[in-house]
């Protein structure tokens, strides 16, 4: 996989990585959670986990954060490994679970003061940082109130704030934006492309836009495996090859269907019903251009051509190509 | 050790923070209050009662059956429901000082109650001439005696993220530690003298007399000792689960 090689090539410069993950395996019970998951994360990068529920992530990310010891293989966070130095692993991480774990009967500041002391930041720069993480969260008229009777996006920001308290090297947040309100998102995601600028950040999500608009780096993980890593960008570029055709076609539908199915090149068709109008979304194998064929194919059965347009994958397809076969 | 004063000082402040603890010191001081009363309150079976607190430490060792697991159990068992546990354990902080700022913080707590008691020997010394010695003796050993029960809370509440379940499970163990001196008649020979040593109720007796035994102190440290380091390698197995 093209992602091996990469780690390949960063494993020579191993100053620059600040996580190591080498054949990561988990299992619970018989099965496994994850499985020969190898990555690295440079420091300073924004790297998210992509995947559906149940992929993987919280389990890596728990591996990550010294919280249970991998099965089989290695990790190492700023060269400390994660099971044999985890104390000096976990001074280096902050970390937000997916279900935002709070001390419910405890006011915000106290909790937090809490927080900074487990993590052994003397108290003068405990009080500085409780003053500059509720700024920075944006919970100035909530730190007194006691968590318990904070909204849930509000949990959410203590959540994020007790991650970053002690200005930790990496920061590890699984599904930092679930369930919490759309305005309250799109801040919490400027909020960690800002932390990403001085911090390594590991962030895991299901949303693909999210992923898209805050990371540096994708891992698309799906059923403990990594199925593709790349940019972003490069992702939605190296599936481009695999195009659709949208067409749409005056005639009968199974034998439309059958004769697209005949044109060679095609990998697959399938047929959606568009305001009553027969549309067809012609898949292609990688980088072959159809069109020619497909017209002729329709217009020498007589039937009518009645529109046709190349369909750029959107990252929800790709992210669903990607978790829904293995090919990648 | 930061960190096991945080631990500590964090449920110290849950403790003196809710309803439950503070109900629980009500129970406690209700219950002992009558003991203390029926020891010392002339009355129809006991005409001229003596100005000790034997009734007060016999009581209220089977009291501390209850209470003590009804203080630890929600210090671990309540982390694993809310998944704080999940922050705690991925804080620098070490599995033993978990559970030794934990357990401080219940101890605190159990020393605030008996020290909420100290009226009825305040009582006994305003209005007759109590013995003192087995007043000290017998609150060295309530305090050796809780705190044992308290280390076997520890252990319960580390084993499940149900209160409920580790309340019920603590109060079985020490119960059976308590009562475990009964059966002695039933075996003979070794086993009984075996038996007789494991309970509390053989260790804990001489306090209340007055005497102070190393044996049975070093006996009450071991419990707590041993209950404490399954509970911080319980906490350790989590991990592996």
């Amino acid at each position: 996989m093209a992602f091996r090689s990469l780690l390949a090539m960063e494993e020579t410069q191993n100053s620059d990585l600040m996580i190591q993950a080498m054949d990561l395996t988990h299992f619970y019970g018989p099965r496994p959670a994850i499985e020969e998951v190898s990555f690295g994360v440079k420091r300073g990068e924004i790297l998210g986990f992509l995947g559906p529920n149940g992929a993987g992530k919280t389990t890596t990310m728990r591996i990550l954060t010294g919280y249970m010891p991998p099965t089989e293989g290695k990790v190492t966070l700023a060269d400390y490994d994660v099971v044999e130095q985890s104390l000096e692993v976990r001074k280096r991480i902050g970390y937000l679970p997916e279900t935002v774990p709070l001390h419910t009967e405890m006011p915000v500041s106290s909790y937090l003061k809490y927080m900074g002391t487990l993590r052994g930041m003397p108290a003068r720069q405990i009080k500085r940082r409780i003053g500059e993480v509720i700024d920075v969260c944006r919970l100035q008229d909530y730190h007194k109130t006691i968590i318990g009777k904070l909204s849930k996006g509000f949990r959410q920001r203590v959540g994020i704030a007790q991650a970053i308290l002690h200005e930790p090297e990496v920061l590890v947040l699984d599904e930092p934006t679930i369930g919490i309100d759309p305005i309250q998102v799109v801040e919490t995601r400027r909020l960690i492309q800002d932390l990403g600028r001085e911090q390594t950040v590991v962030l895991s999500s299901h949303i693909l836009p999210e992923v898209n608009m805050i990371c540096e780096r994708v891992l698309i993980i799906h059923e403990g495996h990594i199925v593709a890593e790349d940019t972003p960008g490069n992702l939605a570029q190296r599936l481009q090859g695999v195009d659709q055709l949208q067409v749409e076609v005056g005639g009968p539908a199974q034998e439309v269907l059958a004769a697209l199915r005949r044109v060679p090149g095609v990998t697959e068709v399938t047929q959606r019903y568009n305001q009553g109008r027969n549309v067809y979304i012609v898949h292609v194998e990688q980088g072959k251009d159809l069109r020619d064929e497909i017209s002729r194919a329709v217009v020498s059965n007589e039937w009518s051509l009645l529109s046709m347009q190349l369909v750029s994958m959107s990252l929800e397809d790709i992210f669903l190509r990607l978790t829904t076969h293995e090919e990648l | 050790m930061r960190t096991i004063q945080a631990v500590a000082w964090k449920e110290i402040q849950v403790y003196f923070g809710t309803p439950i603890a503070y109900i629980v010191g009500m129970i406690f001081l209700a219950l002992t209050g009558i003991v203390f009363a029926i020891g010392v309150v002339p009355s129809e079976n006991n005409p001229f009662p003596e100005a000790t607190l034997d009734s007060f430490f016999t009581w209220t060792s089977l009291f501390l059956i209850f209470l003590p697991p009804a203080l630890t159990m929600r210090l671990l068992a309540e982390e694993q429901k809310l998944g704080t546990i999940e922050l705690l354990l991925t804080s620098p902080v070490r599995d033993w000082e978990v559970i030794i700022g934990k357990y401080t913080a219940s101890f605190v707590f159990l020393l605030a109650m008996l020290a909420l008691t100290l009226y009825y020997p305040l009582l006994l010394y305003i209005f007759a001439e109590p013995d003192l010695g087995p007043l000290y003796a017998g609150y060295l050993g309530l305090i050796l005696y809780g705190a044992a029960a308290l280390a076997i809370g520890m252990l319960t509440s580390t084993i499940t993220s149900n209160q409920i379940v580790a309340l019920i499970v603590g109060i079985g163990v020490i119960g059976a530690l308590y009562v475990v001196h009964f059966s002695t008649d039933l075996v003979g020979g070794f086993a009984s003298v075996l038996i007789g040593e494991i309970g509390f109720q053989s260790h804990y007796e001489d306090f209340g007399r007055g005497v102070i035994d190393t044996k049975h102190v070093v006996y009450f440290l071991s419990v707590i000792a041993v209950f404490l380091f399954l509970a911080i390698r319980s906490l350790e197995f989590r991990r592996w689960r």
